[in-house]
Parts: structure tokens; C-alpha cells; sequence
């Protein structure tokens, strides 16, 4: 209802105001009809209704199913129809909603009077860069100069026009402060600001903006856009919203943007980085763009489907990027507004198809990691690589002495093997529950259930032929060799989650006769765990911890007990064997894999610790039945085992433990890794089940202009970017000027960023978007100098305080006759009571940040379940845009403030007014502590006065002084709040103990908690969290 | 369209100004997309829908959101064939070409329902014997047997059903509703999600997503109440500071921000101020609404809950409260649907946790008389297989139960069917779409008139494809 009695009102109007313009196709009247025909009547064949298209002038004007009589209004079925009182016939069909107001029908009865004349749609037409509007050397009625840049120009051209007086330049302080935000999200210095407004010259504030554009923060705030963009984020963003590394991505980012990377360049690295010829390091990690959509862990994930929601995501994702457009629409058919056909969304995915990836990411294990070390870890690499080749070399090298060893150890082993009996067991049996079995090389391997404790029984006979086991006196010398397994935990040898086992006592008995153990030793003990304890009966055991994945040995050497032996009758012939393992430590450290032998010569050595089986047998072999590769393996067991080498193989050991562990910390990063291309096909109705749909190659959407191309190769992602980048691209130079434009003036010169097609709001000053577009082309690509062209502007330095008859005739500020002013962003709202407390870290770029988060936040969380732990140290205070960005619960606070949680692309953050916000800024600790760090910092002004240290605190915060006004606020409230904390100390501690900053001894005072309060008061301001 | 977002605009908006933007060679359509975009600095309090599309039987939602996907087998979806047909395979012609979970590759079994059903109430509903206390309401309740959906994972079903799309970004109902309604009252957000942990089965993860406003402004998305600290975050003040002292803080904030605003003109000043009273009205109300204090002995024990102790039964009790207290749109999440394996066990577990307190909420907003304009959702986000996964059920999109109550629906009365085992609904289907078409029909909104225009497209709850109003169930 009212809706109509508005548009009645241009009609009413119409004689004056629009008669005298003609009708522009664009501006007047593509609007009405992508909004209330095309959907039936444009692009999309699919859903077209009764043959009749009206997005194109051939059709609609066709005598053949036309409905539009060029010049001739009254004669066009259109018009009637739109017109029709008869329900049946009238357009749009009533369910479609209401009918055109008659101010929709007049414009559309104009149009077609004046020759029905159609333009192709503004952002797709060829970009050429349209004469700047010359203007008189003063601007009427103000008295200022005349444009100086060719911004204003063409924004005083349309004022002009308009017979809108521009407003004047923003107070110094506003102004500075306005250009620091917009360039480094950050509060200026107040020094900076002292300096400019003593002597604000044009020159100075040319040194401002040159001052900023260099600092390394300005890489800072481009990316906290392009991150919301590119939809950035630490985590998978489904179901279990497990954590993933990508924090390069963001440096790389920082960089680009800091180091001015020409945007053509910029598009390439992170669309085909990988794909670029001798790719660096940063360029493949600027590749990270194609991995970092939502992905899925959740069980019971079809991998296909999952596939076909990436895929789809990307072509979302690309298009809105570069291509300020919807084509992700046309997934399930062709778009309803734009010339994107269904087919053209899965041309343009598969560009994507070579994206090494899984459809569901298992236990949060990612494939294609890559590692990127900073500067100081590659050096440390390096010099670690370099430390453990040459000792490698030192360990293969041979001396006289190890020659000469080695001879001596070889006799050894042979000699020792020929000393051993195998046990060969015939029965063996775990007293609770687990499956024992005899392998062929007569070792005993443990699986199925693994109790708690266990306690093995070995039972088995000796072979006869063998040589006796026991000595003349009754001595016998057991073996256990403890073996690692592919199937145990760890390989082995133990059945515990590490890979240990404790060994706690070993009862023998020979023919039921008992052996008592008289001593132990072992190839190798853990800590604390020494043999002896396996015949001393001490609680602790026998364990092999860190030798986890590899052999040991225990050996034991006993005697039959005395009341059984029989001196002086000669050997015993031992038949038959029974040997009991006890292992009684818990939680399953059990014997994963053993095998036993036994001697009769008490000086059994353990030279054969650590030596494998089959060298056991080559050393049997003489010199010249040997061949290089037998004679290899022995020499590396021989070194292995030898103690001379000790020591070389002590400092391997400890490289390699220190380059493994630097390897793990090194960040990676999920860069993007070319395979064989899956295959894409057109999904009917977007259904992945549905495979019936003709196979894609990748290619441009048709009806924009196509690249010159070898048509035989397949296309890749480089040509893509080089496509987006290419001069006669009308949409990525206009898509991307238009986001600037809207950083430094709050909205786009096309109001809708992330939508420059049919369906978005034509640009108010095309030809400036234009000339923009081709000002960014021209200077390659040159962001830097966009930016410094834009904040140059008159345009851009005017107040943002307009008088109300502006404010009238212009609500949206469409015309730029003012400066825009709005809530800062979240991360700035964190980094600006942190920048003017003091607390702010400034390192820039690494991994992600953990501050404060009410506890108790991720317990939506599952699979794991996760608790939050804050950081401490500087990481702690670091900029917003660092934090953690967990999708599925974006950090409280930066929610509270519009930030996205980025699980698709976000072009242009909402901005709220919230009660949430409120409380953030009252009781969020970052904010409470901001609050005692700059009231200690006031503290230390020297002056004893209130209202100096006010003013201090006011200028730091805010670069303003109090005005008269504000002072006996503030005071009313440092004074009550002085009383209160005076009458109870007890308040003043734990107020002042809030955060991780410690208070310096003695610095607990009710003046400090009171001034607290002021400058919780001063941060909780309005004015401190707006950009005017 | 926009349109709705004009019509609150006008209020606040000078039309005089609106004809001059026009006269600026700004196209009309033009000009409506920018209203449209302009929606976020309107009332708090306004709907956008004003007047309503017709006259509304619904005023207020609670949706106890049984999340992992209950199985309609063992709750409201009685089969005796499927009992006949255990252990024997699928027909096939049934299960091809059907997406399954995690029985991807697996044999697909008959598996009998788990538990008998029993008659239930004058209606004789037939209701699993599990749930005797809701069996006790079945004359308030109507059954859908026919629910069918679109996404078989917990993640984007959820999303789907929250939010009429298994893309992230998009509103959830709850958004919608305050969007298109306002707010009642003026110390509690307008829009509260309760969650609670079950002991029968694995917590789902729930994402933000399923309470955010999407692309609509945010002061529109759910407010979370935390079971651990502060109900809402940041709610308590800092640790030193009393409240007389936090009240006196919030009024100095709020005088010398209008002092600024003399200085700049700046009419969000004005709703800073505004948002700031409310913040501080909030730390008193909703404290005192979550601690349960004077909630008499006999109510817990109605309940089955011995204090606010965030179980399912003390959030049901706090979910009274709050609608009691003017809160449109109030979710209560139960987490432990999620049965795999051993569904037997599980769900009696989670029925015993579930059932008592959800027929003692709905009697007592009969008693309160909240009831009548109340429309009360129960359900998941999809149902379950007949099939066998172990002992267990898989996710099942094709058909399941969702269960409507107030003084809006016809109780005592069921709607739909799937057929004998259970697998797919083919009586009177509903999808998910056309619940929330019907859902904003009783709120008084015609859901193919209710959009926002987002990325070039007048988004709706309903989506693109065609949604129906179940006029059938309505009293």
C-alpha cells in the first residue's frame, strides 16, 4: 500500500523531473523488469514461460512471439498486459505478487514510445575510460578552489547538477583520525595528529597518507577485507568444526598488500600459484585461496557429494571475489537475471577440477600439507641437515680400529648364535584373555583383546638333538628377545597405546623343577625400570620406553634349585619346559611379541641385541659367499651395534630427534596441489546423484569476452587468472574499485558490492566507477595508488556532519556532498582500546590468537570435544584480525560486532547496534583490562590534578580535549567511584587483577581503580568505536 | 522485493526526501533495492511486516529441537510390517539409487522397531509406549507422519531446517520472526536458544549458524544462553565493581554520548543510548529469570528437574519462563538423538529425559493460558532408517515425524504417512519448506511476501521452490 503511494509520486512528479530526462534502459527501466519479469520471461530457457523473453531487444521485439512494438506503446502486448484488469491476464501473474505501480507501467510506456532502446548491462559493457568533467576554476557558492583531482570532478559535476553544495573539510582531528582507521585500522598517534593539526598543509597530509600506506599495518586492514572475502577461517566449518592450519594464507596476504602487489599479479598467485613456472615458497602458499572452503569430517559423509559442495563453493566464491557477480546461481539452472547459463557454472568449475582435495577430511587429517618456515627455522634446517650428514659420513666412515672390530664382532655373533637354543613352545596361554600364537621363527605374538594385566604361560619340550640347556652345575641362561609388529601399537613390542609393556617376573621351571634367576641385564632399560626388577620382585618392572618400534633384549641367568640338582651326577637332560610372564603394571602393558632362547654359558653376551635376524644367518656365511648387498646389511648391523660408534650414534640420535621436532613446528598450510582433473559434470537441478549431465571442460562464461586461446590445450587455473586480469575483462577492475571506493566511503559507487549484475543497484556516478576501473588497469594494477587517489580527494576529506536540508534531500549520502560515518569494524573496535591502552603486540602476521572467551563458549563443540584456552603472554593483545576464526563459534566478541563467521564470501559486513555490544564494551576482560592499562598510564602523567590527567587520557583516546561539557561527568564519576574504593579496598584488587597483565607491586590504589572507571567510561563511547 | 522493508521505512522517513532522491536520476526500482538495504537502522521494536498479511494465530514459537535425529520408528511413527520384515532385506526397488550415511556400501536390512506403541487420550493417537507422559497430551498434539528433506548429514540438515537452505549465511526462523515481527519485550533479546547434553547417545555439535540472522542485521539472531558462567555472555560485570557503580558508569556513557550527539548530529547515538539500557536492564532480568528462584517444588518435580541445572527438563522450565516473559521464538535443543547403535538402550535413555518435561511445558502453558497463541515444534532435523546399522539406525531423509501443538493446530489429530516400513512418506508429503511456510502463516505472513533482498535476490524462509500451507491441520 504504501509502497505505491511512494512510486506514485515520481509520476506526479514526472512532468518535471523525469519527462525532461530521457529514458535510460540501465538506469530507468532494466530494474523493473529483472525484478518482476526475467525470472519467467529472461535468461533462464528453463523456466520460460510462453516462449517470450524480454531480456534481450531481438526477442521481445520479434513480430514473432514479441510482445514489445518498438515506439509504439499502445500497440505492445506488454503494455497491456501490465495493464489488465482481467486477473487471468494480467502481469505479473498475481502469485508472482503485486502488479506495477502506474508509475512502473508510465516509465515502461515512455521507454517503448522513444524506440524501446536496449543497453547491454553496464557492468558487462567494454570498460573505456570516460572524459573527466571540466569544471570552473571555483565551486559555485562555496568558495572554495575547484576540483583537483578527477574524483572530484565528477562527484562536483553531479552536485553541481544537482545544485548541491559540497560539504566542508573535516576538522583536522576527525580527519586524521578517519584516514588512520581507513588505512591501518588502527588509532593514529596522538603525536602524528599534534604534528599535522600545528601545520596542516596540503604537503603534510600528502606525508600522512604516504606515512600510513608504508606502515605494515595498512597490510593489516586490506587483509581483514580480503580475509572476509576469500572467507579465511582456522576451521573446517561442518559438524565437528575441527581445526585446520592456514595461517600463511593470511601472511601472504599482509605481504601483498604491504609490499603494493600489483592486483593481476595478486589474482594469479592465489588462483595458480602452484601452476606458476619455478613457483616460490609464497606463491605456493598463496595458492591456499582454493582449499580454504567449508569442509566436512562428519561420519557418514558422501565424498561425492561433499566434492560437489566445494566445487560449488568455489565457483560461489571466485565469482563474487573477482567477478562482483551471482554466476554461483546457476548451479541448479540458468541464472534469472544475468547471461550465466548452467553450463557456464560448471565450465567455470571445472577450472577448480585439478584441486587435489578429500570429499571428507577423516579425523581432521588434511592431505597436501605445506610446511612454511620462517627465515630462522630454514636457517636452523639447514644447519641440522648439514650436522647430520656429516656425521652421517663419520658414521659409515671406517678406520682402521673398526675394521679390526668388526672382524672380532662377527666372530662373536657367530659364535654367540651358535650358543642359543631356540624354545620352540607347544602351547602358550594368557591367563586373562588374550589370543597368544606361534609364529614360524618361533616367536609368540599377542592380538585380540588386551587385558589390563596379564600373565603368560609358555609351555614346549626340548628337541632332541639339541644340546643340553643346562650346564653341568645347573646353570641355564634364558633369553627373551622382545620383537616389534606391524600389528601392535607403535609396531610394538608392547600391546600398550605406546608401544611398552612392563615385565614384572619370570617363573621358569624344567621338568617341574624351579630355576632361581641369580642375575639380569638387558640390551636396553627404560628410566626407572631396570632388569633386575624382573627377579627382585621390585614394583616397577622391566619396560623399553623409548625403544618403542624396535628389539630388545632381556637375559637371565639362573640355576635349577638346589634341592632338585644333584652335583656330581653328570649333565641333567632337561625334556621339558614351562616359562610364566607376569606383567602386572595396567592399562595394558602387555608383551606385544617375544621369543626365547636358552644357553648353558653364563658369559652369553648380548652382542646380538640389536641385530636383525637374517644377519644373525649372513654372518654365517664366509667372505666370498657374501655379495654387496649382504656385506652392507652387516656392516650397518655391525655399526649399529658397536660400541665404538656409541658415541656417533648418541649425536644421530639427537639431531634427528631435533629435526623431527622442528619439522613439527614448523606452520603449514594447506596449498593448493594439481592431479589428473576430476571429471565435472552439468548436475541437473544441481543434484550430485545425477550423473546424466554432459561433461565440462574448463571455459569462460560465454557471453563475456573469451581469452585468444590454443583451443586444443585444456584450459588451467593460470589462464583463468590471467582471463579475471586481462584488459578486456569488464567486471574484476570495476568489482574490486568499487570495494576500495567503499572502504573509504562506507558504500559502493554501485551500492551493491557483491552483486554488479541485472539485479544489483546501477552505479550512482558510472563514469567515475569507470574511470576508476581503468585509472586501476592503467597504473597495474597499482591498489596503493588507488587508495592514495581516493583519500587525496576533497571528496574524501569533507566532514561528515552535513546540514539537515543535505541530510533531507540526500539520506544515503549518495551524491558524496558529505563524508559517511560508521561503527568501526569488529577487529577495530578490539585494536583501538588496545592501540590507546598501551597493550596492543604489534608482530605481524603468524599463527592465529587465542584472547579471552567466556568459558564454556565451545561446549556446542564435539569430536572432539574442545575447551579454550586463552593465550598468555604477548599473543594475548594481539590485533582482531589474528584471532582464532573458529566457524561454527566465531569468537563472542568480534560476533557481537558484525564480523562473519566466513563460511561463505562476505563482500560487505552488516552493521549492527546492539545490547550485545554493549556488554562486550562493559564487561569483556580485553576491555576492562584496556581500561586499567590506560588509567595507568594516566597515572604516571605527573600532575596532580584531575582534569590534566582527563585531558591526557582524552587525548590519547579520543585525540581530542574534554569539552566543558564532559568534565563534570567525568569528574562526578571519578569522584563516586574514589569513594566506593575507598570505603572498600577489597573492590580495588579485584578489579584491578582483571586480565593478564600483572599490576606492579604497589600500584593498587583507589585513584587507579577510580580513573579505571573513567576510562571504562571513555572506551565505551560511541565516538571511540566510530569512524566520522 | 524490499517491499517489506519500505513499508517500515516510511514511517520513520520523510517523503519529501524520497521524492527528491527519485528526481536525482536514480531509477524507482533503484531507489526501493536501496530502502531495502537500509532496513538495519529501522525501530527495534517493528516488525517489517506491518500490518500483518492477515490476522495471525500465532504470536509466539517454542521449538524443542531434538537434534541428531530422532527415529521416527521408536517415537511417533508405528510399523508393525517393518516388525514382520527384521532381518530380511530392503526391497530394492525402494532403497536404489537412495542416498544413504553411513550404510554407504553396507547390506540394508529390515530392522524391527525397537518398542510397542499403546493408544493414547480420547483421539487414541498411537504413540511409542517409551513416552507415556506425552502419550498423556496426545488430544493436544498433531502428528506429521510425512516429513520428508533434503540433506542427509546432521550439519546441512540442520542448517535446512533452521534456515530453508543447507548454504551457510541465510536467517534462521527465529531471525525471520523478529525481523518480520518486532520484539515484545524489553529486557530479554526476542529470540533465546537453550541447549542441553543428553546420556544416551553422542552430543551433535550445534553451530552458531542454526541461530544466526545470516544476511539479515544481527541484532536479529538468537541469543545463546550459556549453561556455565553468565546465561548470556558478557552479562555479569567485572569483578570490583558494584552495581550502583555499573549503573552509574552506563549513565555517564549514556549522558556524554548525547552530549556528542548535539555535537555531531549522529542519529545512532540515539539507539547506542537505547542499547545500552537494555544491556543493563538485561544484567538484572535475566539472572533472576535463569536462577529459577520461587519456582515452587511441585513444578520441578513436574518437570523432573531438581533445580536450573541445564538438563533438557530445568531448560524447559526456563523456556516457560521466557515466553512468559514476552520472548517470540524460543529453542530448546536436546543433543543425544544421534543412534547409531544400540537404539534400544539409547532411546530409552533419551526418552526418559525428553518426555516428562516436554508434556509438563506444553500443560503449562495450557494452564497459563499461552497455549492458545503459542505454536510448540517438536522434532529433528531428520529421522532415522528402518534399515539395521548393528544395532542401530543410520539417517534417513525420505521420512519422519514432527510434531505440531497449540491452541493454532488441531490436536488430537495426525497428518501424512510413510509407508508400511516406514521408509518413505506418501501420503499428504510435507517438506521442510512447507512447515515453515505454514509457520509463517500463523504468524500472520504470507511467506511468498516476506523477503529480503540479498545478493541480487529477494530471499525468502521458503526458498525458491514452491512451498505449501498445511491449511489441512490448522484449528
Amino acid at each position: 500500500m504504501i509502497r505505491k503511494l511512494v512510486l506514485a509520486c515520481p509520476l506526479l512528479l514526472g512532468s518535471q523531473a523525469l519527462a525532461d530526462q530521457p529514458i535510460e534502459f540501465n538506469r530507468d527501466v532494466r530494474p523493473i523488469l529483472s525484478n518482476r519479469c526475467f525470472a519467467c520471461h529472461g535468461p533462464d530457457e528453463g523456466s520460460r514461460a510462453a516462449g517470450l523473453r524480454l531480456d534481450d531487444r531481438q526477442a521481445a521485439t520479434s513480430l514473432d512471439g514479441g510482445a514489445i512494438v518498438a515506439g509504439r506503446s499502445e500497440k505492445s502486448e506488454l503494455i497491456r498486459r501490465i495493464e489488465s484488469h482481467d486477473e487471468l491476464e494480467v502481469m505479473p501473474p498475481q502469485e508472482h505478487g503485486e502488479p506495477l505501480s502506474q508509475a512502473e507501467i508510465e516509465l515502461l510506456r515512455r521507454w517503448i514510445d522513444q524506440g524501446a532502446e536496449y543497453q547491454r548491462h553496464w557492468a558487462f559493457t567494454k570498460l573505456l575510460r570516460p572524459q573527466v568533467p571540466r569544471m570552473g576554476a571555483r565551486v559555485p557558492g562555496t568558495g572554495m578552489s575547484g576540483p583537483r583531482s578527477a574524483i572530484d570532478a565528477f562527484i562536483r559535476k553531479k552536485l553541481a547538477d544537482e545544485g548541491i553544495v559540497p560539504t566542508e573539510a573535516a576538522d583536522v582531528r576527525t580527519l586524521v583520525r578517519r584516514l588512520a582507521f581507513d588505512l591501518t585500522g588502527l588509532p593514529p598517534d596522538p603525536k602524528q595528529v599534534e604534528d599535522y593539526a600545528a601545520r596542516p598543509s596540503q604537503r603534510a597530509y600528502a606525508d600522512f597518507v604516504e606515512h600510513l600506506l608504508k606502515s605494515p599495518h595498512f597490510g593489516e586492514r586490506m587483509a581483514m577485507y580480503w580475509l572476509d572475502l576469500v572467507r579465511y577461517a582456522d576451521s573446517l566449518g561442518y559438524h565437528g568444526d575441527q581445526p585446520r592450519s592456514v595461517s600463511p594464507y593470511r601472511d601472504y596476504v599482509i605481504k601483498a598488500f604491504n609490499e603494493n602487489k600489483p592486483f593481476d599479479q595478486f589474482t594469479t598467485e592465489q588462483l595458480a600459484g602452484d601452476l606458476l613456472p619455478d613457483a616460490t615458497l609464497w606463491q605456493r602458499v598463496a595458492s591456499t585461496y582454493n582449499r580454504l572452503n567449508r569442509a566436512s569430517g562428519e561420519g557418514g559423509v558422501q565424498p561425492k557429494e561433499y566434492l560437489a559442495k566445494y566445487s560449488a563453493d568455489r565457483v560461489r566464491t571466485t565469482g563474487a571475489v573477482w567477478l562482483g557477480t551471482t554466476i554461483g546461481c546457476a548451479e541448479c539452472h540458468d541464472h534469472k537475471f544475468d547471461p550465466f547459463t548452467a553450463e557456464d557454472f560448471y565450465h567455470f568449475a571445472a577450472f577448480f577440477a585439478d584441486i587435489k582435495e578429500q570429499g571428507i577430511v577423516k579425523s581432521a587429517v588434511h592431505i597436501e600439507k605445506l610446511p612454511v618456515p620462517t627465515p630462522e627455522q630454514t636457517q636452523r634446517l639447514d644447519a641440522l641437515t648439514r650436522a647430520l650428514e656429516a656425521t652421517e659420513k663419520e658414521f659409515q666412515a671406517d678406520t682402521p680400529e673398526l675394521v679390526a672390530a668388526r672382524v672380532e664382532w662377527e666372530r662373536e655373533l657367530r659364535s654367540d648364535s651358535e650358543r642359543w637354543t631356540w624354545l620352540q613352545p607347544t602351547s602358550v596361554e594368557s591367563q586373562n584373555g588374550a589370543t597368544l600364537g606361534v609364529l614360524d621363527d618361533h616367536s609368540v605374538l599377542a592380538s585380540g583383546p588386551n587385558p589390563e594385566t596379564d600373565g603368560y604361560l609358555v609351555r614346549g619340550q626340548f628337541l632332541e638333538g639339541d644340546a643340553s640347556p643346562l650346564s653341568v652345575d645347573g646353570l641355564i641362561v634364558l633369553r627373551i628377545e622382545l620383537l616389534p609388529d606391524k600389528s601392535l601399537p607403535r609396531s610394538g613390542p608392547g600391546r600398550a597405546s605406546n608401544g611398552n609393556l612392563v615385565l614384572h617376573a619370570v617363573e621358569m621351571s624344567i621338568d617341574e623343577r624351579r630355576v632361581t634367576w641369580q642375575s639380569a641385564r638387558a640390551s636396553h632399560s627404560q628410566v626407572h625400570h631396570a632388569p633386575e626388577y624382573v627377579i627382585n620382585g621390585h614394583k616397577h618392572g622391566w619396560a623399553i620406553l623409548p625403544r618403542a618400534g624396535q628389539p630388545s633384549q632381556l637375559v637371565l641367568v639362573g640355576r635349577l634349585s638346589p634341592r632338585d640338582a644333584a652335583p656330581g651326577e653328570g649333565p641333567l637332560d632337561g625334556t621339558s619346559f614351562e616359562i610364566r610372564l607376569r606383567q602386572s603394571h595396567g592399562s595394558g602393558h602387555n608383551l606385544g611379541r617375544f621369543r626365547l632362547a636358552v644357553s648353558n654359558e653364563a658369559e652369553t653376551g648380548l652382542v646380538s641385541g640389536n641385530v636383525p635376524d637374517h644377519v644373525w644367518s649372513l654372518v654365517k656365511l664366509s667372505e666370498e659367499e657374501r655379495d654387496g648387498s649382504q656385506n652392507q646389511q652387516i656392516n650397518e648391523a655391525f655399526r649399529n651395534a658397536t660400541p665404538l660408534l656409541q658415541g656417533v650414534r648418541d649425536e644421530l640420535a639427537r639431531l634427528r630427534k631435533q629435526k623431527k621436532e622442528l619439522q613439527a613446528s614448523i606452520v603449514t598450510t594447506l596449498a593448493t596441489t594439481a592431479t589428473d582433473p576430476r571429471t565435472i559434470r552439468v548436475l541437473p537441478r544441481g543434484d550430485w546423484m545425477d550423473d546424466s549431465g554432459d561433461v565440462m571442460v574448463p571455459a569462460f562464461p560465454g557471453f563475456l569476452p573469451q581469452a585468444n586461446r590454443d583451443s586444443s590445450q585444456r584450459l588451467t587455473r593460470l589462464d583463468l587468472a590471467h582471463w579475471l586480469t586481462s584488459r578486456d575483462n569488464p567486471l574484476v577492475a570495476r568489482t574490486f574499485v568499487n570495494r576500495l571506493w567503499m572502504l573509504m566511503f562506507g558504500s559502493g559507487l554501485a551500492r551493491n558490492v557483491d552483486d554488479l549484475g541485472s539485479q544489483g543497484e546501477p552505479p550512482t556516478h558510472p563514469e567515475l566507477l569507470d574511470w576508476l576501473a581503468m585509472e586501476f588497469i592503467d597504473s597495474g594494477w597499482d591498489v596503493k595508488h588507488m587508495l592514495r587517489l581516493i583519500v587525496s580527494s576533497e571528496t574524501y576529506r569533507q566532514s561528515s556532519r552535513a546540514p539537515e536540508t543535505l541530510v533531507s534531500v540526500d539520506p544515503y549520502n549518495r551524491l558524496y556532498a558529505r563524508q559517511s560515518r560508521w561503527r568501526l569494524e569488529a577487529e577495530m573496535v578490539r585494536d583501538n582500546a588496545l592501540a590507546v591502552s598501551g597493550l596492543l603486540h604489534r608482530q605481524i602476521g603468524g599463527v592465529s590468537a587465542k584472547p579471552y572467551q567466556p568459558a564454556g563458549y565451545w561446549s556446542q563443540l564435539n569430536f572432539p570435544r574442545r575447551s579454550y584456552e586463552h593465550d598468555r603472554g604477548p599473543s594475548q593483545f594481539r590485533r582482531g584480525l589474528y584471532t582464532h576464526w573458529q566457524r561454527t563459534f566465531l569468537h563472542p566478541s568480534l560476533l557481537a560486532f558484525d564480523a562473519p563467521p566466513r563460511e561463505e564470501c562476505t563482500a560487505q559486513r552488516s552493521r549492527s547496534n546492539t545490547p550485545l555490544q554493549s556488554l562486550v564494551l562493559l564487561n569483556d576482560p580485553t576491555f576492562v583490562e584496556a581500561a586499567r592499562s590506560l588509567a595507568s598510564a594516566a597515572m604516571g602523567v605527573q600532575t596532580s590534578a584531575f582534569r590534566e590527567r582527563l585531558h591526557w587520557v582524552m587525548q590519547r583516546a579520543l585525540m581530542r580535549e574534554p569539552r566543558a561539557d564532559e568534565i563534570p561527568l567525568f569528574e562526578a564519576l571519578y569522584n563516586k567511584g574514589l569513594e566506593h574504593y575507598r570505603a572498600s579496598p577489597e573492590d580495588i584488587e579485584k578489579l584491578l587483577s582483571i586480565g593478564a597483565t600483572p599490576l606492579p607491586d604497589g600500584a593498587a590504589s583507589a585513584e587507579l581503580a577510580a580513573w579505571t572507571s573513567v576510562a571504562r567510561a571513555i572506551l565505551n563511547l560511541h565516538e571511540s568505536i566510530t569512524r566520522y | 522485493m524490499g517491499k517489506l522493508s519500505l513499508a517500515s521505512q516510511t514511517a520513520t522517513w520523510n517523503r519529501r526526501s524520497f521524492l527528491r532522491q527519485t528526481g536525482l536520476g536514480i531509477g524507482p526500482a533503484a531507489a526501493l533495492t536501496m530502502l531495502s538495504a537500509e532496513a538495519s537502522s529501522s525501530k527495534l521494536n517493528e516488525g517489517v511486516v506491518s500490518p500483518l498479511h492477515h490476522s495471525p494465530r500465532v504470536k509466539r514459537v517454542l521449538h524443542l529441537c531434538m537434534a541428531g535425529g530422532p527415529s521416527h520408528l521408536e517415537t511417533f511413527d508405528e510399523k508393525p510390517t517393518l516388525r514382520d520384515q527384521h532381518g530380511k532385506p530392503m526391497p530394492e526397488s525402494m532403497t536404489k539409487g537412495q542416498q544413504v550415511a553411513q550404510l554407504q556400501g553396507k547390506p540394508l536390512n529390515c530392522f524391527a522397531p525397537q518398542f510397542d506403541f499403546a493408544s493414547f487420550g480420547e483421539s487414541g493417537q498411537r504413540i511409542c509406549s517409551l513416552f507415556p507422559q506425552i502419550g498423556s497430551i496426545a488430544d493436544d498434539l498433531c502428528i506429521i507422519r510425512s516429513m520428508h528433506t533434503d540433506q542427509i548429514n546432521h550439519d546441512p540438515a540442520h542448517t535446512l531446517f533452521n534456515t530453508g537452505s543447507s548454504q551457510a549465511g541465510r536467517p534462521s526462523m527465529g531471525s525471520w520472526m523478529l525481523y518480520g515481527l518486532g520484539q515484545e519485550c524489553d529486557d530479554l533479546p526476542g529470540y533465546v536458544v537453550l541447549t542441553s547434553v543428553g546420556k544416551g547417545g553422542q552430543a551433535q555439535p550445534i553451530a552458531a549458524r542454526q541461530w544466526s540472522s545470516g544476511f539479515l542485521p544481527s541484532r536479529f539472531q538468537g541469543v545463546q544462553f550459556q549453561s556455565q558462567g553468565a546465561p548470556v555472555l558478557y552479562l555479569n560485570r567485572p569483578a570490583g565493581v558494584s552495581a550502583e557503580q555499573q549503573r552509574r558508569l552506563v549513565d555517564t556513557v549514556n549522558q556524554l554520548n548525547r552530549g556528542f550527539d548535539d555535537a555531531v548530529d549522529d542519529p545512532e547515538i540515539a539507539t547506542r543510548i537505547q542499547q545500552y539500557e537494555m544491556a543493563f536492564r538485561m544484567q538484572t532480568s535475566v539472572p533472576e529469570l535463569t536462577s529459577l528462584e520461587g519456582v515452587s517444588k511441585q513444578t520441578m518435580e513436574a518437570y523432573g528437574t531438581e533445580g536450573a541445572d541445564g538438563t533438557f527438563a530445568s531448560n524447559c522450565l526456563l523456556a516457560r519462563r521466557l515466553l512468559e516473559r514476552g520472548v517470540r521464538f524460543v529453542q530448546v535443543y536436546h543433543r543425544a538423538w544421534d543412534h547409531h547403535g544400540n537404539i534400544k538402550k539409547s532411546m530409552e535413555v533419551t526418552a526418559r529425559e525428553v518426555d516428562r518435561a516436554t508434556a509438563a511445558l506444553i500443560r503449562d502453558l495450557k494452564q497459563s493460558g499461552l497455549y492458545e497463541d503459542t505454536l510448540i515444534v517438536w522434532g529433528g532435523e531428520f529421522g532415522r532408517t528402518p534399515m539395521a546399522q548393528g544395532t542401530g539406525r543410520d539417517h534417513h531423509i525420505k521420512g519422519f515425524s514432527l510434531v505440531l501443538s497449540g491452541g493454532a493446530v488441531q490436536g488430537g489429530t495426525s497428518y501424512g504417512s510413510t509407508d508400511d516400513l516406514g521408509y518413505a512418506a506418501v501420503e499428504q508429503p510435507v517438506h521442510v519448506r512447507d512447515f515453515h511456510a505454514t509457520l509463517l502463516h500463523l504468524l500472520g505472513i504470507d511467506h511468498r511476501r516476506f523477503a529480503y533482498r540479498f545478493q541480487g535476490l529477494d530471499q525468502r524462509l521458503t526458498g525458491v521452490e514452491e512451498a505449501r500451507v498445511l491449511q489441512e491441520i490448522m484449528a
